[in-house]
């Protein structure tokens, strides 16, 4: 958090944040992520992208702590990141999902003070005694929400209940309620995805944003034109193995990515009826 | 009319009692999805635990009202819920997290197992302990002088004090869960568990520790409920957890379960029906025997037509 952004931005010598190596995860015989190894850096936007299937969600949830890995390592910041998803979001790492999960019957403002909570010491005895600390610390955790409400545009809607927040606003939220948790690396699972391109704009923005916050942001996305103008390096994925690294405009031009989305063009000759 | 008002009192009355075990069936199931059917033992075990604090503190027969209800009764719920937590704890650890992956037969299994357990350990050990007079009968509950056998009147009305202190401490209780659930870091972070334990994990919750407080919080509550049930009563044994448990049981689905707001209303609601169907229904079906009958028919009305509960399951409400 401490970064300058100018220093920061794409600077690959900022420090490796995360460095994942040769991580494989094998579910029985299917080995969904295999051999990845992948490093971020303070400061950085990294690019995952892959056809579905690759194994995207998959990675992200083996560096989140909600699937061991089978084997390979994981540091962050220089230390070994443990397996468990709550050590996780203490080391510094938060993520949010594919499919929008929030704590639909909380208003907006407490799906973000949950994610503040781990940054709070006051226990349950403080509270039931309203010590002094537990006032402050509560009142400082709603403050620094409402911040990060105001911060990604959320602040009228505070006291809505998340639920009945349009698609585009939850998609929001849950990113205000992964910063909550002061994270040095913000995992984004699809950010853009079922959004139109006003939207999908708006987000790009909120990213650069973070990014200017002085935090590594990986994003997995379907959208090539996002990924490529946000990224300052892309990693491609294919069947659970990278199989092209680098800057956006590398990965974009490599046919072996083209092909790996919309395959050979001889292949649609040969297998004509295999649509 | 006057046999109206005195059978509301004692429905309340009943109903609080009832209304304080059913919230820790809900308050579980809701982060869970376990119905802890140990639970009314732990009611049980609560009670005993208030009963072996009395002997500890050398069984004090003849004193105040004001030592009574200001000394020996606090430290009797005292010393309860040390029991009831400790040993609802103890379970939880012990029996359901080694389970907590497994399909959710063989908690719901292990609980009547840990029921089963918990009858016969207090049945054949509890006389074993120094001092402790055997528990294979019904054991005499110490006097709580004010409060034990002793009533008012309200018009025609009779109140009994122990009824006041069951209602008094249910609300109580109520108030105290619903700050503890909405304003405390510990009570936001059970919700957020309850709608979504693995999303809870991820924002730095430890869900180990929120199912821990849902024990703890229930069997506090039991424990109180254990100390009422023995001055109502005026005496315990190691069998009340059966059936009181499965009457909070019912309360908390009639409420809506995982909703603590629904079991405290379930309880009462329960507590009414079965003090008001002895009274008013006519020949033998009003009788005291059939009591339970109505009130497992209430049960049967309700999950026809509200499956849900009369409060619906806003808590537990996933997608």
């Amino acid at each position: 958090m401490t970064a300058a952004p100018e220093v920061a931005r794409g600077s690959a010598t900022g420090g490796v944040l995360l460095d994942a190596h040769n991580v494989t995860m094998q579910f029985g015989g299917l080995r969904a992520v295999g051999n990845v190894s992948m490093h971020v850096s303070r400061g950085e936007i990294v690019g995952l992208i892959g056809p579905n299937g690759a194994g995207k969600t998959t990675f992200f949830n083996c560096l989140t702590g909600l699937y061991k890995p089978t084997s390979g390592s994981v540091t962050f910041a220089g230390q070994p990141l443990p397996p468990r998803p709550r050590k996780v979001v203490y080391a510094g790492m938060a993520r949010t999902f594919q499919n929008i999960r929030l704590f639909h019957n909380m208003t907006a403002l407490e799906n973000v003070m949950v994610g503040r909570y781990c940054r709070t010491k006051t226990n349950a005895i403080d509270a039931v005694l309203r010590l002094p600390r537990h006032r402050r610390e509560e009142r400082e955790a709603t403050d620094r929400s409402r911040e990060l409400l105001a911060f990604v545009g959320l602040e009228k809607k505070a006291d809505t209940l998340s639920r009945n927040l349009p698609y585009g606003d939850q998609r929001r939220l849950e990113i205000a309620r992964a910063l909550a948790t002061d994270p040095q690396l913000l995992l984004l699972d699809e950010p853009t995805a079922g959004m139109n391109p006003q939207e999908t704009r708006e987000a790009e923005d909120l990213i650069f944003r973070i990014r200017d916050l002085g935090l590594a942001v990986l994003v997995i996305e379907h959208d090539m034109r996002f990924i490529f103008n946000l990224c300052d390096r892309v990693y491609c994925l294919v069947r659970g193995e990278v199989l092209v690294e680098g800057a956006g405009d590398v990965v974009q031009n490599d046919p072996r990515v083209i092909e790996a989305y919309i395959g050979k063009p001889t292949v649609i000759e040969e297998d004509g009826n295999d649509a | 009319m006057d046999l109206f008002w005195q059978q509301l009192i004692n429905g309340l009355s009943l109903g609080a009692l009832y209304a304080l075990i059913a919230v820790g069936y809900t308050v579980v199931y809701g982060i869970v999805q376990l119905i802890n059917f140990a639970h009314g033992e732990i009611f049980m075990v609560g009670a005993f635990g208030a009963f072996a604090t009395w002997v500890v503190m050398g069984s004090p027969k003849q004193m105040s009202w004001q030592a009574a209800v200001f000394g020996l009764l606090p430290a009797m719920i005292v010393g309860g819920m040390i029991v009831s937590v400790s040993v609802a704890l103890l379970t939880e650890r012990l029996a359901y997290r080694p389970l907590r992956d497994a399909p959710r037969l063989a908690p719901l299994i292990t609980a009547i197992g840990i029921s089963v357990f918990l009858q016969e350990v207090v049945r054949l050990f509890f006389g074993t302990i120094p001092g402790m007079p055997d528990a294979k009968r019904a054991i005499p509950f110490p006097t709580v002088t004010g409060i034990s056998g002793r009533s008012f009147q309200i018009g025609t009305v009779t109140v009994q004090n122990s009824a006041v202190f069951t209602i008094a401490a249910l609300a109580v209780c109520t108030v105290f869960l619903w700050f503890f659930v909405n304003r405390t870091k510990t009570g936001r972070a059970m919700v957020a568990t309850s709608q979504d334990p693995d999303t809870a994990r991820l924002m730095g919750i430890n869900v180990d520790r929120v199912i821990m407080s849902a024990f703890a919080v229930g069997a506090a509550l039991a424990a109180i409920a254990g100390v009422a049930h023995g001055m109502r009563y005026g005496n315990i044994d190691f069998r009340m957890g059966f059936l009181a448990g499965l009457k909070a049981f019912t309360a908390a689905v009639l409420g809506g379960i995982g909703n603590i707001n629904g079991a405290v209303v379930g309880g009462l609601v329960l507590g009414v029906v079965e003090s008001m169907a002895t009274t008013f229904i006519p020949g033998q079906f009003g009788s005291p025997a059939w009591k339970d009958v109505w009130a497992f028919v209430l049960l049967i009305l309700v999950l026809v037509f509200r499956p849900q509960g009369l409060l619906g399951a806003k808590v537990v409400d996933r997608a």
